[in-house]
């Protein structure tokens, strides 16, 4: 595989005919399809603005061309597949996890058990999977609002994410972060953020202390790496290229997942973005930019594999677009109503699960009734997380200081001399500061 | 010039040991201090005072001039004194290569803070000392870098940042406020931040607006972190290590035209108290409550108020958030006059929250009502002239001691 990204800047491939709006290539036995058509509602302006990308597009999908001939070697030679059983049915079963429990938030929050923004990840199950599937516990993964999978998938039990969802005290905040911010400690997941961009300096501060780690306190052994997920949207950031310039100068071990979804709430990427190709920022600050097909778990998990093994080695980072789509809307407050439905069948089509389903069938990697019974465990698990967050207790007064500093002296010297946090009123949380 | 003053309350304390635990420290003496008042002073030109009640008065020598300037001759008496005397940019560096040496985890990080040594020299030397990786010299990108400190502080190291300016410090704001400020809680508590922010701000020599800028109006609101300024060398250094040693975040704002102070400074190992304000000049008339720079103009103003016959209490508060009530509140309920001198703007300024928190704590106390001298919500001008008459100037506080003391 490590063929695969110095084979991005050379290979060229004459793809005109595949970017009309009709016609794609007829996908391989493997997984649908390995090249991006980027859609706008008007087929006109479709055609000229393919026209435009075509111009530009050179090795895009480099990668996925080469999993694909190791896949056509596979099928004679019978031995070379890209997943054994006991993996496949892991990341079934995390892809799995992942949609029922964005289902079922959906179905919470209309009946009024959480509120606030709540942004689902329905469909872009591959790129949570495919990344975070690969890494240790000491790994660590940053990521936006849309949190929830990649703290699934990171190993945070769905009890403490669907608590914290509902604002319980036994959430994996307390209740106090919400569904945009998800953290854990022991799962090293650090955060969930808000605002776009924010996260991804936070991630380059965390691979910044595994190399110090390494480099000045001489723990030889340290190669944790950090993956940092966010959109389309995050890279018109400044924070986004401010980051990819430290993370290369300083080799830092880290991988910028570009999860693009096409859509910024309402904004088209394309409408938004001069040169919409993400991958081709990767080279332009020095390093390696992949573009990959986010609705395949596969191919996502190949890619990952390499740049992981890169930033392990300490060769640095690399940046991976996965081109992938949400099937619902932004949040669930987003009524949808600008994307094309034509683009929504078509995405809908390449549905990572079915496509996972289809390759582990196809390869006899697993019977039917295995994968029923990971559907029906799942199902399980999520209702219990439910009853779960149900009846956990909401957070008492008492919290309300708790955890504003991590020395709560910070709040100060009250005027009968004593530390404010000293004051039973503080404890209660009924003292105003 | 040499700097002289009192240090009231445990608010140093010296260690010979190094191992020392600030936390244990400061808890005890602080429920001591309503009982027998115990004075600690610093060791300055052999004057130690100790005991119960208000230290008798002396004549101070005070700083004549607002601005700090290299100490003259005059001090060889001091020579033969314990302790080593410094500028304040010194001292700022002895304390964090104290905590980089104590440490391990200790990092800097900054704009010019490697092979530079800093625009302001603080960080001089240490990147030979320490190498690159620690004291990393980083591309001219505030909020990424401050993001990368926070993130580093996430995950297990200490990092001190620098804004080579306060001001640049704007771009950063994101991350200040967003998750410097608020990720301890909105982490459930799991993370820990333990940050230093740092950098010189105030009004300088015609900087112009843009280089003048007094965040710590703009930041107090922030939840979650602490402020402190500092403005001798030795509270310099001992807010430094504080800062260092705390787990809370801290933004530590120094004063461009203060670096070049000089002063003696104990060579015993010293931690100052983040949240306690610093009684400068004890007196009976009214309370001046100032921090950083305007210190010396207060200082200034006040010797001519001692000649005029007044008796000023002056107070730096030093810890801008949150602020050391019972110092102040102390001082309120035996002067009952309170001026606050400060260099922030008028509007949403350090001296409107404290002006707020003593009226609402110690209103009974108050013979006068609060008078406040801050700076002209005035983008600071280039002209001399103009940039003076921005800042509060030691006239302007005596007339003021003079009006509340009618």
């Amino acid at each position: 595989m490590a063929t695969a990204f110095s084979s991005i800047n050379v290979v060229q491939h004459a793809r005109c005919d595949n970017f009309s709006v009709a016609s794609r290539k007829p996908s391989s036995a493997f997984l649908g399809s390995t090249y991006s058509i980027r859609l706008s509602p008007s087929a006109s302006r479709s055609a000229s603005v393919s026209a435009a990308v075509n111009r530009k597009a050179s090795s895009v999908s480099a990668v996925s061309e080469v999993v694909k001939e190791k896949k056509q070697k596979s099928v004679s030679s019978g031995s070379n597949l890209l997943i054994t059983k006991e993996e496949g049915l892991e990341v079934y079963e995390d892809v799995v996890l992942g949609r029922v429990f964005e289902d079922m938030c959906a179905q919470m929050y209309y009946r009024g058990k959480m509120f606030g923004f709540v942004h689902l990840y329905n469909g872009q199950e591959a790129v949570s999977t495919g990344f975070i599937k690969l890494l240790k516990k000491e790994d660590c993964v940053v990521s936006t609002y849309r949190d929830h999978v990649h703290a699934l998938s990171k190993g945070v039990p769905a009890r403490e994410v669907m608590s914290e969802l509902f604002g319980k005290t036994t959430g994996c905040c307390r209740g106090q972060g919400g569904s945009m911010h998800m953290f854990s400690k022991e799962h090293n997941l650090i955060g969930g953020f808000a605002f776009i961009g924010e996260g991804i300096p936070i991630a380059t501060g965390a691979a910044f202390t595994s190399k110090y780690r390494r480099e000045v306190l001489k723990e030889a052994d340290c190669d944790h790496v950090t993956v940092a997920f966010f959109g389309d949207g995050t890279c018109n950031n400044g924070q986004f290229y401010e980051c990819l310039n430290m993370a290369a100068l300083w080799k830092l071990p880290i991988v910028f997942v570009v999860e693009n979804n096409l859509w910024a709430i309402g904004m088209s990427h394309l409408r938004s973005t001069s040169d919409p190709e993400i991958w081709k920022k990767g080279p332009a600050f020095g390093m390696p930019g992949v573009h990959v097909d986010g609705m395949d778990v596969l191919k996502v998990r190949e890619v990952a594999k390499e740049a992981i093994g890169r930033a392990r080695r300490g060769e640095g980072p690399t940046l991976v677009e996965c081109e992938t789509y949400r099937f619902r809307g932004h949040s669930l407050a987003d009524p949808d109503e600008l994307r094309d439905p034509d683009e929504k069948a078509r995405y809908a089509a390449r549905d990572p699960i079915a496509a996972l389903k289809k390759y582990m069938f196809e390869n006899n990697l697993v019977k039917e009734a295995e994968l029923k019974a990971i559907d029906k465990k799942i199902d399980e698990l999520v209702e219990d997380a439910v009853e779960f967050a149900d009846e956990s207790p909401q957070p008492s007064r008492s919290q309300l200081l708790e955890n504003v500093f991590a020395d709560p002296k910070g709040f100060g010297i009250g005027p009968d001399g004593r530390y404010r946090c000293e004051d039973p009123k503080f404890t209660e949380g009924t003292a105003h500061v | 010039m040499a700097v002289t003053f009192q240090g009231l309350g445990a608010a140093a304390a010296l260690s010979l040991s190094g191992s020392f635990d600030p936390n244990r420290l400061h808890l005890p003496c602080r429920r001591s201090l309503s009982v027998t008042r115990l004075s600690f002073v610093v060791r300055l030109e052999e004057r130690i005072v100790s005991g119960s009640n208000l230290p008798p008065r002396r004549a101070q020598q005070l700083v004549s001039k607002a601005v700090a300037t290299k100490a003259d001759a005059a001090s060889a008496s001091t020579a033969s004194k314990p302790g080593h005397e410094l500028l304040l940019f010194e001292a700022l560096r002895e304390g964090l290569e104290e905590e980089m040496d104590r440490d391990p985890q200790v990092c800097v990080m900054g704009e010019d803070v490697g092979h530079y040594g800093g625009s302001y020299k603080v960080t001089k030397g240490l990147a030979d000392k320490f190498g690159d990786l620690r004291v990393l010299d980083t591309p001219i990108a505030e909020n990424a870098f401050t993001g990368m400190g926070i993130g580093a502080a996430m995950t297990g190291l200490r990092p001190v940042v620098e804004g080579m300016n306060m001001g640049f410090l704007l771009l950063a704001f994101n991350q200040i406020s967003n998750n410097c400020g608020m990720l301890h809680y909105t982490s459930g508590g799991q993370f820990k931040i333990p940050i230093v922010i740092r950098g010189p701000g105030g009004v300088g020599r015609q900087l112009g607006a843009e280089h003048s800028q007094r965040l710590e109006s703009y930041f107090q609101s922030i939840p979650g972190i602490q402020m402190v300024a500092c403005s001798t060398p030795y509270n310099a250094k001992g807010l430094m290590k504080a800062a260092i040693r705390s787990e809370n975040p801290v933004i530590l704002f120094e004063h461009v035209l203060l670096y070049n102070l000089k002063e003696r400074i104990p060579d015993e190992e010293y931690v100052l108290n983040l949240e306690e304000a610093e009684m400068v000049r004890p007196g009976e008339h009214i309370t001046i409550l100032t921090y950083s720079r305007m210190r010396y103009h207060v200082m200034q103003a006040a010797k001519t108020l001692v000649n005029k016959g007044y008796d000023p209490e002056v107070i730096d508060i030093r810890s801008l958030k949150p602020f050391d009530l019972y110092t102040i509140g102390n001082s309120v309920k035996k002067t009952h006059r309170v001026l606050i001198v400060e260099e922030c703007m008028r509007t949403g300024g350090i001296g409107a929250s404290l002006t707020a928190a003593i009226t609402e704590n110690f209103h009974d106390y108050l013979d006068a009502p609060i008078m406040c001298l801050s700076s002209q919500d005035v983008p600071t001008p280039y002209a001399g002239t103009l940039e003076n008459w921005t800042v509060v100037q030691p006239a302007q506080i005596v007339t003021a001691v003079e009006q509340l003391c009618q």
